[in-house]
């Protein structure tokens, strides 16, 4: 009884020890107060932000872009992962572009994307459905290679046609690895949505937010906002793992 | 069990003896390693076959090829003259985690083949009541696989096998991932499961006592290249009980068995 309620509680001590020492670092001065606001200060700061109302257009341009970035690479990875996965031959023959751009950082490739698409929106979602798109695919090809075979042959056995095989086994025998990939792949996307909101110019979003805070010396605005940036890839990552353990209920116990 | 009349165990001990599955100069080799060859056998209609051999003599190979999971390089295989394609088959794996589909609960595993065979709701619901009736199923079905005993999940997997209601029934080493309760019962089941429907089983076995409990005959095959040793008739009437493998008859054959099989050792 006493060990679980102390359980429940454990998950505090971190951001508390981090509450302590950021204030102890401002308070006992061993960080200039001009580079390094308290954390009294900022989270409230954040509160007002919230409150007025400023924050809200650039969280918003954020999540959209990352949504349709992760929209558009779902749409086009999962299928297109599938497909290689369920053929051998196919993947093999496309194993070494993949995973060659999958090492690849996207980053290094903004400057190719914004000869392309010029300095538009449409630039830096397209970076980023790109980032996260072969990481769908890689774990989605995964996930169907690795299927276990004795459900495979216990269709068979069954007369299941090769199509039903397809969607009824080798489909759902992927999801597990699947979601690996989308959440892999949403949380790409945020990264790059907030790089190229840095450099590629522009208007609004929470990485433009954090450069402009940076530029004219707004301290409190950048650390709050990249406090959000924090909270947005957090909370995107919860939703993820309830979908999932919704979704995948076998996941792991199998 | 038996109190209102003889007749089902009349009808076990005279067991109809019509060839079902006829296999014809099977010819199997790995990498030129041959395996089988020229490997003829009849199986009567409504007969359990235990399978029985050495270590790496290819019981589960054989199986598999007669139940078409595997390739082989020549002969034929035939069902009442049908070919494999024309013939409602069904195939209990050993590694019943791996067989059923995890994303289904109990019953929909059940019910999966019989859905795809396009079989309307009602009938399906109807099919898999009589099957839970014959197995006697009390713990609940909705829950999923991962939920069950290893025992219960093996006993699912073979109500699915049965569900299309096949004419063979391939058993591959069903027993040897279960506790001995668990082997009691499903064996218990399967031979009603025959009685029942006359559906021909062939069970792969590495257990010479439940080999010999549930067969009308036992297939004892040698060392490769795969021949058979001996194909021992197992007339013991039915249903066999658990105090059945005391009987001298049970004991004379397992004894016989157990000699064959020492005699292809040191062969």
């Amino acid at each position: 009884m006493r060990s679980r309620s102390i359980y429940k509680v454990l998950p505090l001590v971190g951001p508390l020890l981090l509450y302590l020492i950021w204030s102890t670092a401002v308070s006992a001065k061993w960080v200039s107060a001009t580079l390094l606001p308290s954390p009294q200060i900022t989270l409230s700061y954040t509160a007002h932000v919230f409150f007025t109302g400023a924050i809200w257009a650039d969280l918003w341009s954020t999540v959209q872009r990352t949504l349709y970035a992760f929209g558009w690479a779902s749409v086009v990875g999962v299928p297109l992962g599938v497909i290689l996965g369920s053929s051998p031959p196919v993947y093999k023959s496309l194993e070494f572009l993949i995973d060659f751009f999958r090492s690849t950082p996207s980053s290094a490739l903004i400057p190719l994307f914004m000869l392309i698409f010029g300095i538009t929106d449409l630039n830096k979602i397209a970076i980023a459905a790109f980032a996260a798109v072969l990481v769908i695919v890689f774990n989605s090809a995964y996930g169907v290679m690795n299927a276990k075979k004795t459900r495979v042959m216990a269709a068979k056995t069954m007369g299941i046609s090769q199509f039903h095989i397809f969607k009824d086994i080798l489909l759902m025998e992927s999801l597990p690895q699947t979601f690996i990939g989308l959440r892999t792949g949403i949380s790409l996307a945020l990264v790059i949505v907030i790089v190229a909101e840095m450099f590629i110019g522009s208007e609004s979003g929470l990485g433009h937010r954090i450069i402009d805070a940076q530029q004219v010396f707004n301290i409190k605005d950048m650390y709050s906002s990249i406090l959000i940036t924090g909270a947005l890839g957090y909370v995107m990552n919860l939703i993820f793992m309830l979908v999932e353990s919704r979704v995948i209920h076998w996941g792991g116990k199998v | 069990m038996m109190d209102s009349s003889a007749v089902p165990d009349l009808a076990s001990s005279i067991k109809p003896k019509r060839n079902h599955v006829c296999i014809d100069n099977l010819s199997k080799s790995f990498n030129g390693d041959t395996l089988y060859q020229n490997f003829s056998l009849n199986i009567p209609k409504g007969h359990i076959i235990s399978i029985f051999g050495p270590n790496g003599c290819g019981k589960s190979t054989l199986i598999n090829m007669i139940s078409g999971l595997m390739d082989f390089d020549a002969g034929q295989v035939l069902f009442d003259g049908k070919t494999l394609a024309q013939t409602k088959i069904g195939y209990v794996f050993q590694n019943y985690r791996d067989a059923l589909f995890p994303w289904m609960n109990a019953w929909d595993n059940i019910a999966y083949p019989l859905k795809r065979m396009g079989m309307g709701q009602q009938k399906v619901k109807e099919r898999v009541n009589s099957l839970i009736e014959l197995f006697d199923i009390k713990f609940n079905l909705k829950l999923y696989p991962y939920e069950l005993s290893g025992g219960q999940q093996q006993t699912i997997s073979i109500m699915r096998a049965l569900a299309p209601e096949p004419e063979v029934l391939f058993l591959d080493e069903p027993f040897s991932a279960l506790d001995f309760e668990m082997t009691l019962f499903i064996r218990d089941k399967l031979q009603e499961a025959n009685l029942k429907t006359e559906v021909t089983m062939l069970i792969v076995s590495h257990d010479l006592e439940d080999a010999v409990f549930l067969a009308d005959q036992i297939l004892l095959l040698t060392r490769r290249p795969t021949r058979i040793a001996a194909l021992l008739d197992f007339d013991l009437k039915r249903p066999r009980k658990a105090e059945s493998v005391s009987d001298p008859q049970f004991i004379a054959i397992k004894a016989k068995a157990l000699e064959i099989f020492q005699k292809e050792m040191k062969a």
